[in-house]
């Protein structure tokens, strides 16, 4: 009896808070926008039992997914998520792959404060974080300022309110994500293999291509997951530093929901998004399986 | 230390301005005077005093603790609970659904997170405030509270647990005495994870509210989203200052504790 | 067919392959390695002995260039190794963690030194094949390792480290994560295949029965310094110093003054007790420090007085420890000195004679023992 409250009371209430909302959206999608409240048809009606079921359920049509491929918004905004996504997880590993690196050579008694050092952002509010780049990046911005300063420039550059904006807040509020796992794959590597590389007739360069990075491989892959698959739906960033430009689907979807009020098109535009998240999470739940039977 | 190179103190130095640097920034300009954010103009405290005077946002804060205490604290117990029975509850049916339920909201977007919830909430003609916030918050944070717990629960010695219920305590009191008191610290650190992850929250809050209940981070978005204003940045330093008190109390706390753990476990080895 | 015994330390036309020339090592403030001088040979297999932190890794270390001296040159053929940077050294090592690279598999892991030498295809796929039959892992070519034992994995290890066919081998511990049975066994396949490569080996270990098994010469060291190189035997036989014979298997050490007698050395150990009566090659001054080094094996044990024994002292049985091969009896003599001593159980434990507490004789001849200044 205990045990079957236990597993009952989380099993219900995710069912109830994170399921059951799922299928709405999905049922929501399917239907139709109305000019009522809430506002779209047809309502489930329980009161007339089966043939209202059956009315409702003829009633359901994939009319908004049609739509969302006759507007190029939709598809433009999509693909210039993934681009975005797929760019910033790039640049993201490039500037984290090193500090990594480098605190895993750092020595044993100064790596907790160095990992401290790095986890430490992630708790301060995502929100701040972002919010700090803007007085940055702006046109009479600390930035410009000091390039002015420098003689580097002559007129100030226009970041805020770009994609490079939108790409320098990504690889800031994500770095963590990327460094963390890289940073144990590292951290766990012998050392002996390196020396055992150079003693077969390496360079350290070599050493490091056919040594480090392929036994680096699975931290490079969790810390590239970690990055693409929430900047795919990603909002705040470039509603806050982005401008009217950059096409993010979550901003999309905010909008469409907000500002329109349409809310069979946000369901459907959810639908579609989860759609595109399922591949690249099935192959991060894949990595981190052959990583388990690798450890195990 | 032997291939620390002037390679690494760089990529180190550099890694560490550009994560910090720009709260600096944030901190110190919260303390110039002018209302431009990118001129200094002397030091002045003036808008940590507006910020006091200010009603909404006081509102606003005192709403998201509340928020945050409650959906954190019932995420700890569902999350532990959850965790517990992906770890020892061995099989039942739907256990796959249940584990994908678990990890599911981690990797969801927030949008979509936010938009069902939504859409869950209106249908049942649920009124939208601080309830129907706290139940949001509950349920992403939850799951991150069981990963968290059952990490450490999957490296804990089950013949410990064996061993109470040897000497006669009944499941629950076993749960209770031993399991409950080892895991404590992946408990806590639930808590704090899950506590931080609704202090932060802004789309999910945003599709979840109505407008008698407004978080601080929804306060600081409209705020921000006209631009720059130093009443945002004293808050902000604010809340830096404390997550950072925060975390260093706790690793110090953590820290302090292997030592002694580590000293008591030299004077045993030494013979009486 | 005569055999000649294998002892070019001894032949003074032999160019040695290794150099140690005045070497000192330091890590900050600790001495790991103290103006040490020394020659190994061709075809040697080398043996640094002692326990940890005496600096016999920090030796080897230097060998692959992983470490370069503080003062002092290292030579092998001959070339001054300073500067030589480990992947350009005809050295190879086999790692006390094996090392073995966990992303390739044991086939990869043998080519990996051959394929940067840029040798071509089919020479690499002899050489390994070669090498897998050499270590008799044919079989497991394809695994990866940690799909196989330890003591496979050891022989992965050392067969990629000779597949280069490296001048001189480097072997860190090699056995020490083996278990005892299995030690054992490899230790007499290490010194087949170093005797069918001709390679010079260098072995590191704190394992002095490993050390006495498969080396040809034994370097014992303390402190950063060797303290005496000799074979197995002369090592065992013929300490040099107390350190030494107390390192190398199981002592009895007895301190006194030395009274010399021609030939022979009497030392005056205790009062009221027959002085024990040595020989020695070396010059003792009257009333100088000394001190006797007798194995439990070279001492009598009986019930009745032997008669020609000379030196013999009466003692009570303290204790006995049964080996199965071997008792060693633990003499109390009414100094309180114990001394220990070996017999062989040639008879059933039921026949045998002496038990706990009684009182018995030792004995054993003039030239069992060593006398030792240190």
């Amino acid at each position: 009896m205990r045990r079957f409250i236990l597993i009952a009371v989380p099993y219900l209430w995710l069912v109830a808070l994170f399921l059951i909302p799922f299928v709405i959206v999905l049922k929501i999608s399917l239907s139709d926008v109305a000019l009522a409240r809430p506002p779209y048809m047809p309502q489930l009606d329980f009161a007339a039992g089966w043939s209202g079921l059956v009315s409702f359920f003829a009633e359901l049509d994939f009319d908004n997914f049609w739509f969302l491929t006759t507007d190029d918004l939709y598809w433009k905004a999509y693909l210039s998520s993934l681009q975005i996504a797929l760019v910033s997880t790039v640049l993201t590993l490039i500037v984290g792959y090193p500090i990594a690196y480098a605190m895993a050579r750092a020595a044993p008694e100064w790596r907790p404060t160095l990992l401290m050092l790095v986890i430490l952002p992630f708790w301060t509010s995502f929100l701040i974080r972002v919010y700090a780049w803007m007085g940055i990046l702006a046109n009479e911005g600390l930035l410009n300022q000091f390039l002015l300063w420098l003689g580097v420039i002559n007129t100030p550059l226009t970041i805020l309110n770009t994609n490079t904006a939108v790409y320098i807040g990504i690889v800031y509020t994500y770095l963590p994500f990327m460094i963390l796992p890289i940073y144990s794959a590292l951290e766990r590597m012998d050392d002996s293999l390196l020396e055992a590389a150079e003693d077969l007739g390496c360079s350290r360069l070599s050493a490091f291509w056919l040594v480090t990075i392929p036994l680096s491989k699975n931290g490079i892959i969790a810390g590239c997951f970690l990055v693409f698959i929430p900047v795919i739906g990603e909002f705040v960033i470039p509603s806050l530093l982005g401008g009217s430009g950059t096409l993010m689907i979550g901003k999309v979807l905010w909008e469409e929901f907000f500002s329109n009020r349409d809310w069979p098109v946000a369901s459907a535009v959810a639908v579609i998004l989860l759609l595109i998240l399922v591949i690249p999470i099935i192959l991060f739940q894949r990595n981190e399986q052959k990583q388990r039977e690798a450890e195990g | 230390m032997r291939r620390f190179s002037w390679f690494n103190a760089t990529a180190l130095s550099l890694g560490f301005a550009f994560l910090y640097i720009p709260m600096i920034i944030l901190v110190v300009y919260s303390f110039n005077a002018s209302k431009l954010v990118t001129v200094w103009a002397g030091f002045s405290t003036q808008w940590y005093g507006e910020l006091i005077r200010n009603e909404e946002f006081l509102n606003a804060a005192w709403v998201t603790i509340k928020v945050a205490v409650m959906s954190s604290t019932i995420a700890t117990v569902l999350g532990t609970m959850a965790a517990y029975v992906l770890v020892r509850a061995g099989r039942f049916s739907g256990r796959t659904l249940f584990s994908g339920m678990i990890y599911a909201p981690l990797v969801m977007p927030e949008v979509i997170t936010g938009l069902s919830l939504l859409l869950l909430f209106i249908g049942i003609g649920l009124d939208r405030g601080v309830l129907t916030i706290v139940l949001a918050h509950t349920t992403f944070s939850m799951c991150y509270v069981s990963v968290v717990v059952s990490s450490r629960l999957v490296s804990f010695d089950q013949s410990l647990e064996e061993a109470a219920l040897d000497l006669g305590c009944s499941a629950f009191d076993a749960f209770r005495l031993v399991t409950l008191p080892i895991i404590a610290p992946a408990v806590i650190s639930g808590w704090l994870l899950a506590f931080t992850l609704s202090l932060d929250d802004l789309v999910i809050a945003s599709f979840t509210t109505g407008p008698s209940a407004t978080t601080l981070p929804i306060k600081i978005f409209s705020a921000v989203r006209l631009g720059v204003s130093p009443e945002i940045n004293a808050l902000s330093t604010i809340m830096i200052a404390i997550v950072t008190v925060g975390v260093i109390t706790a690793s110090l706390i953590t820290k302090q504790a292997a030592v002694r753990q580590a000293r008591d476990e030299r004077m045993a080895e030494r013979p009486a | 067919m005569s055999q000649t015994v294998f002892a070019p330390w001894n032949d003074p036309d032999e160019k040695p392959l290794i150099q140690f020339r005045n070497v000192t090592k330091r890590f900050g403030d600790f001495i790991a390695i103290d103006n040490l001088t020394q020659d190994i040979y061709a075809k040697e297999f080398f043996a640094l002995l002692g326990p940890s932190g005496c600096g016999k890794t920090t030796m080897m270390r230097m060998l692959a260039g992983f470490e370069a001296p503080t003062k002092g040159q290292i030579f092998i053929a001959g070339q001054d190794m300073a500067r030589i940077p480990p992947n350009k050294r005809a050295v190879n090592m086999m790692f006390q963690s094996y090392a073995l690279f966990p992303h390739l598999s044991v086939w990869d892991n043998i080519a990996f030194g051959l394929k940067r030498e840029g040798k071509d295809k089919d020479a690499i796929a002899a050489r390994v094949d070669e090498m897998l039959r050499l270590t008799r892992l044919s079989k497991f070519a394809k695994r990866k390792p940690h799909q196989i034992s330890g003591g496979q994995r050891q022989r992965v290890a050392l067969a990629r480290s000779l597949a280069k066919a490296p001048k001189l081998l480097l072997l860190d511990e090699p056995l020490g994560a083996l278990d005892k049975k299995l030690r054992q066994d490899t230790q007499f396949e290490l010194m087949d295949i170093q005797e069918k490569t001709g390679t010079t080996f260098v072995i590191v270990t704190h394992d002095q029965e490993e050390a006495m098994t498969v080396a040809s010469r034994v370097a014992v060291m303390d402190e950063g310094q060797i303290i005496q190189v000799a074979t197995p035997a002369q090592i065992y036989e013929a300490p040099n110093s107390v350190y030494v014979a107390d390192f190398i298997g199981d002592v009895n050490i007895i301190s006194g003054r030395a009274k010399p007698n021609g030939e022979k050395v009497a030392i005056h150990w205790a009062e009221g007790q027959p002085d024990i009566i040595g020989t020695t090659a070396t010059k003792f001054e009257a009333g100088q420090e000394i001190h006797f080094a007798i194995r439990p094996e070279k001492v009598a044990i009986s019930t009745e007085e032997p008669a020609d024994a000379a030196n013999k002292t009466k003692g009570k049985v303290l204790d006995i420890a049964y080996l199965g091969n071997i008792s060693t009896y633990h003499v109390e003599l009414p100094t309180g000195h114990v001394v220990k001593a070996q017999t062989a159980n040639t008879r059933r434990l039921s026949r045998r004679v002496i038990t706990w507490e009684d009182p018995v004789w030792v004995s054993w001849t003039d030239t069992a023992g060593v006398l030792l200044e240190r």
